[in-house]
C-alpha cells in the first residue's frame, strides 16, 4: 500500500471508528439484542438437547453461535446507515472533490465495522462462557471465533456499503434488516440441519450459507477443531467480502459519476 | 344560520381511524412488514422447530404448527398495536396530531380512532396468517366457539398493546419512543412458553414464564385450538384487565399531550 493510500485509509478509518464509538444507539442494540435472544432461546429450547442426535447436552453452547451472526447483521445496518448519512448530508460529494481513492473510502468506512465486530465477538463470548457455555477448542478456539466473527462482520458490512451507495438512503438501508433476518431464521439457527424435519425448511436451510457460517462457530464450541467446517465458514465469509467489495466499488463509481 | 354542531366521539373516532387505515393500506412500507413479519415468524418457528414436537414430554396432539400459530397470532395482535403507536408518534412529529387535538371536541375519540385502526390492520394480518396456516396444513381440533374464544383473546391483546403504545407515543411524541413501545412488548411475549409448554421449561425462564400474564393467554389460546379449553377464566380476566389498565395509561398520555399543546 502506498503512503498516500495508507494516509487516506487511516484518516477515514479514524473517523469511522470514532463515529461508531460515539453512537451508543449503534453499539448497545448490537450487544444487548442478540444476548437477550440467546438467554430466551437457550432457556426455552433447553429440552431440544433431549432429541436423539442433538450434538451437545448444552443448548446454550449450541445457541452461542447465533449472536455472532446477529451481530454481523447489525454491521450491515451500521456501516450502510453511516455511509448513507454521508451521502444525504453531502459529505461524500465533498470527498469526491478530493483526490481520495475509492478503495481508501471503502476500506476506511469498514474500520468502524471491524471495531464493532471485535467488541461484539468478545462480549458474546465472555457472556456465553460466563453463563456456562462450553468451548471445546480452548483458548486458541476463542481467538479463532473472534477472527471468524470479525471477518463475517466486515463481509456483511460491505453489503451495507453497497446498499447505501446504490440507494443513497438511510431508510432504504434500514429496510434491508428484515431481509437479512430471513436468511438467519431460515437456517440451522435453532436446530442442527439433520434434525430439521420439515422437508422444504431443511432444503432451504441446507442451501443457505448462514447455516455453514453457524456450523463453523459450532464446530469450535462443540467439537473442537474441525478444519473442514472452519474452512467452509471462512471461505463463505471471504466470498461475501469479495462480492460485497466488488459490488460496492462498482456502485461507488456510478455514484461519483452521478455527482 | 345555525352554528355547525361539533363532531361527537363516534365521528372523531371514525375520522381518525379512516385516515390511519388509509395510510396503512396505501403505503407499502407499512402494509408489507405488517403482513410479512408474522408470516415469517410463523414459517420459521413452525417449519424450523417442528422437530421439537418429538421432545419427550411434549404433548400437543394438534401438532406443532397449531402450537406456534397461537403464539404468532397473539404476537401479531400485540405488534399491530405497537405499530399503531409508531403512527401516533409520527403524527405528533409531523404536527398532525396537534391539529387533531385542536379540532376534536372529544379527544378520547382520537385514541378510540387509533385503536379501531389498530384492530382493522390486525384483522387483515390475521386473515392472511390464518389462510397461510391452513394452506400449510395446520390442524384445528377446536370447535367454532373455541376459535371465537381464541380470536377474542387476541383482540384483547391487540387492544392492550395499542393502549400501551398510545400512552408511550403521546408522552414521548416522537418516533424515537419506538423502542420503548416495542421492547417491553417483545420482552413479555418471549418470556412466555413460546417453543415448548410451560411444563417443559426449567430454570429461570420457567420461574419468569410462570408469573408472566402472557403465559395464561398462550395456554388458553392453545387450549382453544386443540379443543381442550384450559384456564379460560384466568386468561379472559387478564385479557380484560390489561386493556383497562393501559387505557388509563393512554388517557394519562393524552392529558400530557394536551398540556404540551
Amino acid at each position: 500500500m502506498s503512503g498516500s493510500l495508507r494516509t487516506q485509509v487511516g484518516q477515514l478509518a479514524h473517523r469511522s471508528v470514532l463515529r461508531t464509538l460515539r453512537q451508543p444507539a449503534q453499539i448497545v442494540p448490537a450487544l444487548i439484542f442478540p444476548l437477550f435472544l440467546l438467554a430466551v432461546n437457550s432457556g426455552g429450547l433447553k429440552e431440544a438437547t433431549n432429541l436423539p442426535g442433538f450434538p451437545t447436552d448444552s443448548y446454550l453452547t449450541f445457541a452461542l453461535a447465533v449472536p455472532f451472526m446477529q451481530g454481523a447483521l447489525f454491521s450491515v445496518m451500521n456501516a450502510g446507515t453511516d455511509l448513507a448519512r454521508d451521502i444525504e448530508t453531502g459529505f461524500l460529494n465533498r470527498l469526491a472533490l478530493t483526490p481520495l481513492r475509492g478503495a481508501a473510502l471503502l476500506s476506511g468506512l469498514l474500520a468502524g465495522a471491524v471495531v464493532l465486530g471485535l467488541l461484539q465477538a468478545v462480549t458474546y463470548l465472555v457472556v456465553g462462557l460466563t453463563a456456562g457455555a462450553e468451548l471445546a477448542a480452548g483458548v486458541p478456539g476463542a481467538l479463532m471465533i473472534v477472527a471468524l466473527s470479525v471477518t463475517i462482520t466486515v463481509a456483511f458490512g460491505t453489503i451495507g456499503l453497497f446498499a447505501a451507495l446504490r440507494t443513497g438512503s438511510g431508510e432504504a438501508v434500514q429496510s434491508l434488516f428484515p431481509v437479512f433476518f430471513v436468511f438467519l431464521f431460515l437456517s440451522s439457527m435453532a436446530l442442527p440441519l439433520d434434525l430439521l424435519q420439515t422437508t422444504w425448511f431443511h432444503d432451504v436451510a441446507s442451501a443457505n450459507p448462514v447455516s455453514y457460517l453457524l456450523q463453523a462457530f459450532r464446530s469450535l464450541l462443540i467439537e473442537g477443531w474441525n478444519v473442514g467446517d472452519l474452512a467452509l465458514g471462512f471461505g463463505i465469509a471471504a466470498a461475501i467480502l469479495a462480492l460485497g467489495m466488488y459490488a460496492a466499488s462498482a456502485a461507488l463509481k456510478t455514484r461519483l459519476v452521478r455527482t | 344560520m345555525s352554528e355547525p354542531r361539533p363532531a361527537g366521539f363516534r365521528a372523531i373516532a371514525l375520522a381518525v381511524a379512516w385516515r390511519s387505515i388509509h395510510n396503512f393500506l396505501t403505503n407499502p412500507a407499512f402494509l408489507v412488514p405488517a403482513l410479512v413479519f408474522p408470516l415469517f415468524f410463523f414459517v420459521s418457528f413452525a417449519g424450523g422447530l417442528s422437530g421439537i414436537a418429538n421432545v419427550p414430554g411434549f404433548d400437543f396432539p394438534t401438532g406443532y404448527t397449531a402450537f406456534q400459530f397461537v403464539f404468532v397470532l397473539l404476537q401479531s395482535a400485540a405488534f399491530g398495536g405497537v405499530f399503531t403507536g409508531f403512527g401516533i408518534a409520527r403524527d405528533f412529529e409531523t404536527g398532525f396530531a396537534q391539529r387533531y387535538l385542536l379540532a376534536a371536541s372529544n379527544r378520547n375519540g382520537i385514541v378510540a380512532g387509533y385503536a379501531f385502526a389498530a384492530l382493522v390492520r390486525t384483522v387483515i394480518t390475521w386473515t392472511v396468517l390464518t389462510v397461510v396456516a391452513l394452506v400449510a396444513g395446520m390442524q384445528i381440533d377446536g370447535s367454532g366457539i373455541d376459535l371465537f374464544g381464541l380470536y377474542a383473546l387476541a383482540l384483547l391483546v391487540n387492544l392492550a398493546a395499542t393502549m400501551w403504545a398510545a400512552g408511550v407515543a403521546m408522552r414521548v411524541r416522537s418516533i424515537q419512543g419506538g423502542p420503548l413501545m416495542q421492547f417491553p412488548t417483545f420482552l413479555v411475549l418471549f418470556l412466555a412458553p413460546v417453543y415448548v409448554p410451560l411444563s417443559l421449561l426449567s430454570g429461570w425462564i420457567h420461574a419468569v414464564a410462570s408469573v408472566n400474564p402472557v403465559t395464561a393467554l398462550l395456554e388458553a389460546g392453545r387450549g382453544f385450538i386443540s379443543g381442550d379449553p384450559t384456564a379460560i377464566a384466568l386468561a379472559f380476566a387478564i385479557g380484560a384487565t390489561l386493556p383497562v389498565l393501559f387505557a388509563l395509561w393512554a388517557r394519562g398520555g393524552l392529558r400530557r399531550a394536551e398540556a404540551a399543546g
